[in-house]
């Protein structure tokens, strides 16, 4: 379970994240939609601790995020966060960007860590680049590395930052599919994004970030058919 | 006007102890190397710290390094830390000018090579649970020396053609040394060091076409 409690979050004056409260629960896909600079991402990359907080808490099952002493390596190897920009590690091959971790992180032996990676890669539609270099990738196989060598750690949960927003439209499609199937599986998720669509068929809950608040939070139905918050609603007639 | 008669059989036969000393030019420039590329990695990561102190004697080193003569380093390291009663024999003295002014070097093309790898990438990496050191050595390290190989051949080539002033300290067993013991010998100036440098550029040229080899064997992406 991720509980995020009144976190406050700037840069210098700047307030990106403003006493935003919610949990997500295990098993449970909540995405987040917004305008940009609304804190969506930002949010994400405070839940694993890249991002310090200037106020509130976040749990990672019990866990508090922010709290000295916590080990940061440990608790990000079960959250596994996927970029906007691939970041791929361009001097890896497929094989090895997924490896890479498995053993120096996680310690596993090379035929171990090899076992799990290809089984990964098989599961995004890889299994045929394993040698490749990501340089030979199209943006949409890089992402679905990305999306393969975050889960090879078997993380409990997963966050993804926009991950299509840098993708030709017709790329879109295969990335989302392989996330749609991680949901399908029971994965808690936590997607920003810009795909109203993905967000209205996957998700469990929705919900709406404007200017560093979260606006409101619920069922799809209700976000997209019945938003309560007149942002939402300016919001949402603007995208469609 | 002109009545110099060239006598190279002698000059030839010396050739065995000239490669000899050729192979002492080269142990100085790899160590110089190897040693000048661990301290300016080291270099390079203290001129971005967040300490002042740290970036004070980065940039001390490297500005002395590149701003004086190689000559002086070398100098200093031999009569100028023998005046402080550190005695270093020559070859050493030699090496640890070389290294010194390898690693300002370095230091300044390691800063240029960190900055072309995306701060996205150490981001990627410790999200995957790496600690900071692994990242760096990991993902960062691997592909800034892909985009500082050429220049560090360049500084290996210029590390080989350094060694040759390790004549000024009284080293007579690289290249230069055992080159300038025939000379004073013979007089045969002339003969002597166009073989020298000769073997100068055939060791200069092999080192340039083996980091071509490097390179293309470990940089296929």
């Amino acid at each position: 379970m991720i509980e995020i409690e009144h976190v406050h979050k700037s840069f210098g004056s700047l307030k990106v994240l403003d006493d935003v409260s919610l949990t997500v629960n295990t098993g449970e896909v909540l995405s987040i939609i917004g305008g940009s600079g609304s804190g969506k991402s930002t949010l994400l990359m405070c839940i694993n601790g890249l991002e310090p907080i200037q106020g509130g808490r976040i749990l990672i099952d019990g866990t508090e995020v922010h709290a000295k002493g916590t080990d940061l390596n440990a608790l990000r190897r079960n959250i596994g966060i996927v970029f906007q920009q691939w970041n791929a590690f361009p001097h890896l091959t497929v094989l090895e960007n997924v490896t890479l971790a498995l053993r120096k992180v996680l310690k596993k032996s090379r035929s171990e860590a090899e076992d799990i990676a290809v089984k990964q890669l098989k599961h995004v539609g890889l299994g045929d680049k394993l040698t490749t270099y990501p340089g030979k990738l199209s943006g949409g196989q890089q992402q679905r590395m990305a999306i393969a060598r975050a889960l090879a750690m078997s993380p409990r949960y997963m966050l993804f930052d926009e991950v299509t927003s840098a993708l030709d439209p017709q790329l879109v499609g295969e990335v989302l599919d392989t996330m749609r199937l991680l949901a399908e599986e029971g994965m808690t998720m936590i997607v920003v994004t810009h795909e109203m669509q993905f967000a209205r068929e996957v998700s469990d809950r929705v919900a709406f970030f404007n200017q560093g608040k979260m606006e409101e939070i619920g069922p799809p139905e209700q976000i997209f058919d019945a938003p309560h918050s007149d942002n939402t609603k300016k919001f949402l007639a603007n995208v469609r | 006007m002109f009545n110099y008669t060239f006598h190279w059989r002698p000059a030839l036969n010396a050739l065995p102890q000239m490669l000899e000393g050729a192979v002492v030019t080269l142990q100085i420039a790899v160590l110089s190397m190897i040693i000048g590329i661990a301290i300016g990695v080291v270099l390079a990561v203290m001129q971005g710290s967040r300490f002042r102190v740290f970036r004070g004697i980065a940039s001390a080193w490297v500005e002395v390094a590149r701003n004086t003569p190689a000559l002086f380093q070398i100098y200093m390291a031999y009569f100028g830390l023998g005046q402080l009663g550190i005695h270093l024999d020559s070859f050493v003295a030699l090496l640890a000018g070389i290294t010194f002014n390898n690693a300002g070097y370095l230091a300044e093309t390691f800063r240029g090579g960190l900055r072309a790898v995306p701060r996205t990438q150490v981001r990627a990496a410790r999200s995957l649970g790496f600690g900071a050191f692994d990242a760096f050595r990991l993902i960062v390290m691997p592909q800034m020396f892909r985009a500082v190989f050429h220049p560090m051949t360049n500084q290996m080539v210029w590390a080989i053609l350094m060694t040759s002033l390790g004549v000024i300290v009284g080293l007579n067993t690289d290249l230069t040394g055992v080159t300038q013991e025939l000379n004073v010998r013979t007089f045969r100036t002339f003969e002597y060091f166009a073989i020298a440098a000769v073997l100068y550029y055939i060791i200069a040229k092999i080192v340039t076409l083996g980091a071509r080899g490097i390179a293309w064997r470990l940089f296929k992406y």
